[in-house]
């Protein structure tokens, strides 16, 4: 069965959320602890959101340096899928597993919202299973969640086909053209500020097509990594 | 400091408060940190070079950030870094 681990660091809020999403998606999770360096031979992470170390510094800061890290960017330049949901895509970038940064919210208030998203790259270990240009609705809820990179990186990341989510109808939060995820130039590393976790499940998802919670659209985020390891 | 092309959404609320409280001369705020480290015994160019090297690989972002000043701020005339010097 394919075991997808799920890093715990202090003041992380959704760990329990990915854990499940992993279990319904059909693998099995893995917990694993930011102070060990030690992956537990898992075939794929993820980097839950919440506000490891209270965000102090800045969001993502300060995880960077935990013992799971170094073994987390090992893996990842071997071509392990990894994962960032939120203060995970934060950790990440301030790993520089992915380029720019987030920064506050463009309105200073804290976004909590079912928040629209085109898939614009299924060329990564994690939307394989999207369609092209298919639209899906997951849970957007963040403070610092502003992407920002200067110019010749964004252009680069456009050019290069790794901008892997963008905001639809609406930029909920400044975000430099729309960014909403982006992935690294091999695909296997992808991070994106909405929660696909949150909406794997229906009953406790964002309202779709088949009525009021039922949305289930974060779902393939993790059964397309699941295929991804197997081919 | 955040960088100048980076949007500062904490200095542009501050910027909009100010005139409310009667400061209208100030027409911009950029809001930075600055971070107060302490060793024991003096402080010698190796340490101010060990803070500089912690300011750029830990303390800033470089993607968003610049560090603007690297000094003993027990000495007045401190020596600054700037930071061109830091890469």
């Amino acid at each position: 069965m394919t075991r997808i681990g799920v890093v715990t660091f202090p003041g992380t809020l959704d760990d329990r959320d990915a854990a499940r999403a992993v279990r319904l998606a059909g693998a099995e999770p893995v917990a694993l602890w930011h102070a060990d360096a030690d992956l537990r031979g898992v075939d794929a992470v993820v980097l839950p959101g919440g506000f490891s170390y209270g965000d102090y510094l800045r969001a993502g800061a300060i995880s960077r340096f935990a013992p799971v890290m170094g073994e987390v960017v090992e893996a990842a330049g071997k071509g392990m899928p990894v994962l960032g949901i939120c203060n995970g895509f934060q950790v990440l970038t301030e790993a520089h597993l992915l380029p720019g940064s987030m920064i506050k919210n463009d309105h200073l208030h804290f976004v909590c919202r079912e928040q629209v998203l085109a898939v614009e790259s299924t060329e990564t270990a994690w939307t394989g299973e999207y369609q092209p240009g298919e639209r899906i609705t997951i849970p957007l809820k963040n403070q610092d969640g502003q992407y920002v990179a200067d110019e010749r990186t964004l252009d680069e990341l456009e050019g290069e086909g790794r901008v892997v989510f963008r905001y639809e109808d609406t930029n909920p939060n400044g975000s430099r053209r729309g960014i909403a995820g982006i992935s690294n130039a091999r695909g296997n590393v992808v991070g994106l500020m909405p929660h696909p976790e949150h909406a794997v499940e229906a009953g406790f998802g964002p309202d779709g097509a088949r009525g009021p919670r039922s949305g289930t659209d974060g779902l393939r985020f993790f059964t397309s990594v699941m295929r991804a390891l197997v081919s | 400091m955040p960088k100048p092309e980076i949007l500062d959404p904490q200095g542009k609320a501050v910027a909009g408060a100010l005139p409310r409280l009667g400061f209208g001369q100030f027409t911009a705020v950029r809001q930075g940190k600055r971070f107060e480290l302490e060793v024991d015994g003096p402080v010698t160019p190796e340490v101010l070079a060990a803070a500089a090297e912690a300011a750029t690989q830990v303390l800033s972002n470089p993607v968003i950030e610049d560090v603007v000043r690297v000094a003993d701020s027990e000495a007045d005339a401190a020596a600054t870094i700037s930071s061109g010097n830091l890469a």
